[in-house]
């Protein structure tokens, strides 16, 4: 027991789904279900409580763990899987609505950097009041105060209102002070998304540190090369349920394998749709051959084709479907929209109201061999993201007739183009 | 139904489990978090005359500009009674408490909403919002009360031993503020009905407390039902700590119903809002 970090016994965390359109109820609203709710509750019957009822989801269901003292866990899962709300749990933010957690030292959480930052205080002022938040005594901010400065590079706006900072310095600040917690358990969500490359490459260096120093790590993310250097094991969440956990690089292949559907097309239906995507409404994307065939491989000498089907419940200005390629490990290869020629975002500058096709054609001789990740995109830049989602299918290419198949070395790169070669022989 | 959500086994094993029904306070938790009060005070203190031109000038300003209507309307005009002491001072002696508790109860209630973002980030005990809230107001009442002295300099008031009660009275004013701020606090997250009833109800609350006017006014079997209101006891303790108004015989008896009301309105908001707040994160 006393090597044991964090135990999770039969978890689970209901949402009422009626609180998201509309998040908070008035009072006549209230009174009104008082009245209304005795009569409900008979007719309804004796039905035991916890049953899920129709406005209400478990976002977290049955779900059951242990995490050693000095593990580094990673936990992966698409979005709405439960990670966040799991998160949530084991920081105290929210309770479970079932089950049990069992904690073994101070948690520290990364769910997201900077809270409690004020913009009118200077970065000094900000470290201090951070600290508190994220539960650091005075006496230990002051003993590490120098150290968060330097991790943050920030040291000569330190004395300036935090409104004035960059975006980049902003964050730099926040995820040092959060960075020098020091808790023994340290819940770490997404934080490596943001920021450029350099900062991610510290952040992810201060991570391990932290692991090497034997403290317990809880890690999410959607960046499966972090997950694989970081974490020694995963657990993979699908629709608030653990379905697999294994040593990270079995995890990531199964999260990977998993949920995608062998036939190259992903239909959407209407649950898996958040409310804040209308009015944008995907109905399904496809990957196809050539001769509009559903398939999941392709030869790298033939073209690929890439179908979006959507519904738009009323017009939308500026609105652009674009696409994610990503290998398997989370590089991305490219990333395009319907209306990147300016000409045909001239012409659907507002698309009507009504069912669409987008489709793109990936030219033959493109992908070196190996398996691509296909992610939908669907906004208006500026004004709203839709909808968004880094992997929703994916496929194999097989190298068979690619440039240099007469040898049978792996070639590096995610792309195999057949380039245009000259040898000169200049004498 | 007193099972709480956290059961502390062994100094650094927390258990977290769904909470039903009413749950422990926690105090001890409270006070371990003891500095982020400090912070967020300090911090509300730092930002609010940030970028104002007067500054804390602002803290004086209120009181006064209201102190001088006050003096002309009711004290010029209609000519109320103020038991022997000018009109100005009279009213300015209730103003302070009034204003501090009215800026605390609303700024309360509004406090859970308007740190939405730490709410549903971080974990730390919820308490510590309105709490912080309601200290901060603290120092504007400080700042005005200097001005306080001056008057009491000019109109040749002297300080009495009863000044000593002083603390006391205040600490009633921010119980009581504390005890509604919790109500409204954990209401808003709900109702946002709350944002509406906040102004209004701090309209009404000012004209059943004697700050324009002298609680003689009320007399016989009222003044039990007067006394339901701690701002009522406080007006009247402030004006008897620093002017010397002499309290008439009932006058320990209503104190101590004011007191009482203000404890039990304090207790039950604890409870209240310890009971609310676990659900905060999902509904505010």
């Amino acid at each position: 027991m006393s090597d044991l970090a964090i135990r999770v016994t039969d978890l689970g965390k209901q949402y009422r789904i009626g609180a998201a359109p509309q998040r908070y109820r008035t009072l006549r609203e209230s009174l009104k279900n008082a009245l209304t709710a005795p009569i409900q509750r008979i007719r309804r019957g004796l039905a035991p409580t916890g049953e899920t009822r129709p406005d209400t989801i478990w976002a977290l269901r049955d779900v059951s763990f242990d995490v050693e003292q000095g593990q580094v866990l990673g936990v992966i899962g698409r979005n709405g899987a439960g990670k966040s709300t799991l998160l949530k749990i084991l920081s105290r933010v929210t309770e479970p609505t079932e089950g049990e957690v069992e904690i073994h030292g101070r948690v520290g959480s990364l769910l997201e950097v900077g809270t409690g930052f004020h913009p009118e205080l200077t970065g000094r002022e900000n470290i201090y009041l951070n600290g508190a938040i994220l539960g650091m005594k005075r006496t230990e901010i002051e003993r590490k105060f120098d150290e968060i400065v330097d991790f943050s590079g920030v040291e000569k706006f330190i004395d300036t209102p935090v409104k004035r900072y960059s975006s980049g310095m902003y964050l730099r600040l926040a995820f040092a002070v959060a960075a020098h917690l020091e808790p023994q358990i340290l819940v770490v969500d997404e934080v490596l998304a943001v920021g450029d490359a350099e900062f991610q490459r510290k952040c992810l260096g201060k991570m391990n540190a932290v692991a090497q120093e034997g403290r317990t790590v809880l890690f999410v993310s959607h960046n499966m090369s972090a997950i694989l250097s970081l974490t020694e094991e995963a657990i993979v969440l699908d629709k608030g349920q653990i379905v697999h956990r294994a040593p990270s690089a079995e995890a990531v292949d199964h999260y990977l394998a998993s949920g995608f559907s062998e036939s190259g097309k992903r239909i959407w239906s209407e649950d898996e749709i958040p409310p804040s995507a209308s009015p944008f409404r995907p109905v399904s994307i496809s990957v196809m051959s050539g001769d509009g065939k559903d398939v999941d491989v392709f030869r790298s000498t033939e073209e690929i084709i890439l179908e979006v089907k959507y519904k738009l419940a009323e017009p939308v200005q500026g609105l652009r479907v674009g696409l994610y390629l990503m290998s398997m490990r989370g590089e991305y290869v490219f990333t395009s929209f319907d209306t990147d020629e300016p000409e045909r975002y001239n012409k659907f500058s507002v698309r009507p109201a009504g069912g669409y096709i987008s489709r793109c054609t990936i030219p033959k001789d493109f992908f070196n061999d190996g398996r691509y990740a296909v992610g939908i995109n669907a906004s208006s830049y500026r004004v709203k993201r839709y909808f968004q989602d880094e992997r929703v299918l994916n496929f194999t290419v097989d190298g068979i007739g690619a440039p240099g198949k007469q040898w049978s070395e792996r070639r590096m790169g995610l792309v195999r183009p057949r380039l245009v070669w000259q040898i000169e022989s200049i004498g | 139904m007193t099972e709480t959500s956290l059961v502390k086994s062994d100094s650094d094993t927390i258990i977290l489990r769904p909470s039903h029904g009413w749950s422990a306070l926690n105090l001890g938790d409270l006070w371990h978090y003891r500095e982020l009060i400090f912070f967020l005070t300090w911090r509300d203190l730092k930002v609010r005359y940030k970028q104002t031109v007067l500054g804390v000038a602002w803290a004086v300003i209120r009181p006064v500009v209201t102190m001088v209507i006050y003096a002309l309307i009711f004290g010029g005009l209609a000519n109320l009674d103020s038991e022997g002491v000018p009109y100005p001072i009279f009213t300015y002696v209730a103003l302070l408490p009034w204003q501090l508790f009215s800026k605390a109860m609303n700024d309360a209630g509004r406090s859970m909403v308007s740190n939405r973002n730490m709410v549903t980030k971080i974990y730390f005990p919820r308490l510590v919002i309105p709490i912080s809230t309601i200290l901060s107001g603290l120092m504007d009442f400080m700042v005005a009360f200097v001005i306080l002295i001056g008057m009491m300099m000019y109109y040749h008031i002297p300080a009495t031993s009863s000044l000593l009660y002083l603390p006391l009275f205040l600490l009633l004013t921010l119980i009581t503020a504390l005890g509604v701020g919790l109500w409204f606090s954990a209401m808003n997250v709900y109702y946002r009905d709350v944002g509406y009833v906040l102004p209004f109800l701090t309209e009404v609350w000012k004209y059943i407390t004697p700050v324009a006017y002298s609680a003689q006014y009320i007399t016989g079997k009222w003044k039990i039902v007067y006394a339901l209101n701690p701002m009522a006891g406080v007006v009247q303790g402030f004006r008897w700590a620093l002017l010397g108004i002499e309290l008439d015989s009932s006058a320990l008896t209503t104190m101590l119903i004011s007191a009482l009301v203000a404890v039990i309105v304090l207790i039950s908001g604890l409870f209240y809002f310890r009971r609310m707040e676990r659900s905060f994160a999902d509904m505010v």
